[in-house]
């Protein structure tokens, strides 16, 4: 367990340009750390400079509590885990878990030993005599995993280890990578670029775009809070449904898109910027309407298109040029074309300012507490 | 794929006839050496009766084993050579990051433009300068650096994945060892394939052990086999024919039992 300290860290290969600039983050120990972002944002690069294979052309890093910016990749007590498992061809799988071993001149027995308990861990115990080319994609992610476990570094980096794995098989390796790192106490760093595995796998998450940090949080609060538009429609799925909104003093209404208006509450008015706003919904916070719904916060949208997922449906339609999706949970059966009543509440808007993309009103958190006892209708 | 009979026929029988026509000469003088001296002129195809005569000529005319000893210890110091100079000039291009690293290669391809015979008389002098006139080391040295060797197995490099390189500098891999313990085991097939090729050049090399040589003590089997046909005013051509058959049987063996991997390494740059 070390921490990994990341100080105005920046990375540029002409001297001109950085790809990445400002990084600034301190990664606790223990911590499963994930750094996500669309590809081409930084996120490999970013981690391939804590790995030691990039050079780190700004600021500094630390590991531990010793900087770390010059030390060799084999100096800074990591193992890494790559997207296309780097397993050797020519050994066999016990070969390949105990090849770090072997260069630390670990005695022959030892090594045995140790690949023997990483191997029933992860039920690779009948492949050891293997080559990789013999196994399934997920066997040669576990090998590629053991790999990283046998070393018993205190820091481990995953670059997008799933991403060549199929659907059902990533959702249970997300698991079983999250129970190995906190029965180990590893801290990991995990680069990816599926929002879900960053949600269900992340203590904090980093969110990077063109180089920069967007925001840094717990997933959870990222959801309720983005910091900004961009940061609102990469994590969620369906993204968050955005427009631009003004505000009618006269009438004190919101109105988004030239044609929904909102009543604002006379308390949130003052919090409202005077020029115009980014306004953005979640898909789940468009809701049916209900006998009680009052007629002033209901509007018609006309359905584009429409997927019955079986618990929940998601439909889309035009507003202001932008394609909304709304989610319902349970079976619709909507029709393309059909004009569906939709309501939406002020409370659960998320609205950030125009210029600077900043979050000005996050929505409400919608957690139902369970320990603290509140009641959820 | 189905084929119809007829068609399948005609394909073996391309195939046999352009078989038997390429193996022609080695199959006539293999026939050749069994015959006497007659026989050969009447020009006929099958030896009335097999006889070693000629055989037994050419051992006791020629110190024909220590000339196959010589032959056998240049080469095989030719293809050694070459798998680690070539190798480890690859390896430099492939995984060495450094100024101009691109232009220095494209600059040691393009001498493979350069026709060998050019740089004969150059490499004559410095040789005779260095005193390695009837030396095994005259012989072999001005062949190990091979630019052919250099880019197949550069092109083989090229295929493995950076990761691998990238993984073992982490487990704390030297540069020296990652090329030992992991480079050199995967790249196998090219690896053997470039060794044949060297191997059967310098085995079937003639002019240069012939500019060498003054005498018979490196001397190699390919001038053996000219000194046969000189040495007499008629040559005995069943001699000499005999003579070539045991200097190409280990180049046959070779080619048997390196067919497989030669097919794989050679296809395998072609593919990837």
């Amino acid at each position: 367990m070390k921490r990994v300290e990341l100080i105005d860290v920046s990375k540029s290969y002409d001297k001109q340009v950085d790809v990445i600039s400002n990084i600034n983050v301190t990664i606790e120990p223990g911590e499963f750390f994930v750094l996500v972002g669309p590809s081409g944002c930084g996120k490999s690069t970013m981690l391939r400079m804590i790995a030691g294979l990039e050079e780190i052309t700004g600021g500094t890093l630390k590991i531990g509590e010793k900087v770390a910016n010059n030390l060799s990749p084999d100096k800074r007590d990591l193992s890494m885990v790559f997207q296309n498992y780097a397993l050797y061809p020519h050994l066999s799988v016990q070969q390949n878990i105990t090849f770090g071993l072997d260069v630390k001149k670990m005695k022959k027995e030892e090594q045995r030993k140790k690949a023997n308990e990483v191997a029933e861990m992860l039920g690779l115990t009948e492949y050891l005599d293997r080559k990789p080319r013999e196994l399934s994609g997920g066997q040669r992610q576990r090998v590629a995993l053991a790999r990283a476990i046998v070393s018993e570094t205190p820091i481990c980096l995953m670059d997008e280890p799933l991403s060549n794995l199929d659907a059902k098989l990533r959702a249970h390796m997300r698991s079983e990578i999250r129970r190995i790192q906190r029965s180990l106490g590893i801290t990991m760093i995990y680069v990816t670029h599926d929002q879900v595995e960053a949600m269900t796998m992340g203590d904090r998450i980093m969110i990077l775009h063109e180089g920069k940090i967007q925001q840094i949080g717990k997933p959870i609060d990222i959801y309720n809070y983005p910091a900004n538009p961009f940061v609102a429609t990469f994590i969620g799925s369906p993204p968050m449904n955005l427009a631009k909104a003004e505000f009618n003093p006269s009438t004190s209404e919101l109105v988004i898109a030239d044609e929904l208006r909102l009543p604002v509450p006379i308390d949130e008015i003052g919090k409202l910027p005077r020029t115009s706003m980014t306004v953005g919904v979640r898909p789940e916070n468009l809701y049916p309407i209900t006998p009680e719904t009052k007629a002033e916060d209901v509007f018609h949208v006309e359905v584009t298109n429409v997927e019955i997922l079986g618990n929940e449906t998601v439909f889309s339609f035009k507003l202001g040029g932008e394609e909304w999706m709304a989610k319902w949970s349970g079976q619709w059966h909507i029709d393309i074309g059909d004009r569906m009543p939709v309501r939406m509440e002020f409370e659960s808007l998320s609205i950030f300012d125009e210029q600077s993309g900043e979050l000005i009103k996050g929505t409400i958190d919608y957690g139902k507490y369970v320990k603290q006892q509140k009641v959820s209708p | 794929m189905k084929m119809g009979l007829a068609s399948k026929i005609w394909i073996y029988f391309l195939l046999i006839a352009t078989s038997a026509f390429v193996f022609f000469p080695v199959l006539y003088a293999f026939m050749i050496s069994f015959m006497t001296g007659p026989e050969i002129i009447q020009g006929k195809f099958f030896p009335e009766s097999i006889s070693f005569e000629n055989y037994s000529k050419v051992f006791s005319r020629l110190p024909l084993l220590s000339y196959l000893l010589n032959s056998f210890i240049v080469s095989v110091s030719v293809m050694l050579g070459q798998l680690v100079v070539c190798s480890l000039a690859a390896y430099a291009f492939v995984f060495f990051k450094f100024k101009g690293r691109d232009f220095i290669f494209f600059l040691f391809i393009s001498t493979m433009m350069i026709p060998w015979e050019a740089t004969m008389i150059p490499n004559v002098f410095t040789i005779r300068k260095l005193d390695w006139f009837n030396t095994y080391q005259g012989l072999t040295l001005p062949f190990f650096a091979l630019a052919f060797g250099t880019f197949l197995l550069r092109q083989h490099f090229l295929t493995i994945p950076k990761e691998l390189h990238e993984a073992s500098q982490i487990a704390g891999l030297s540069r020296f060892r990652f090329f030992w313990r992991v480079v050199l085991p995967i790249s196998k097939t090219s690896l053997v394939t470039l060794g044949a090729y060297g191997f059967l050049t310098t085995w079937n090399m003639y002019l240069w052990p012939l500019l060498i040589t003054t005498n018979q003590s490196v001397r190699t089997v390919q001038i053996g086999l000219k000194q046969l046909q000189s040495q007499e005013i008629a040559t005995e051509w069943g001699v000499v024919m005999a003579g070539v058959i045991v200097v190409i049987i280990p180049t046959l063996l070779l080619l048997f039992l390196g067919q497989k991997q030669l097919q794989k390494g050679l296809s395998q740059g072609a593919l990837k």
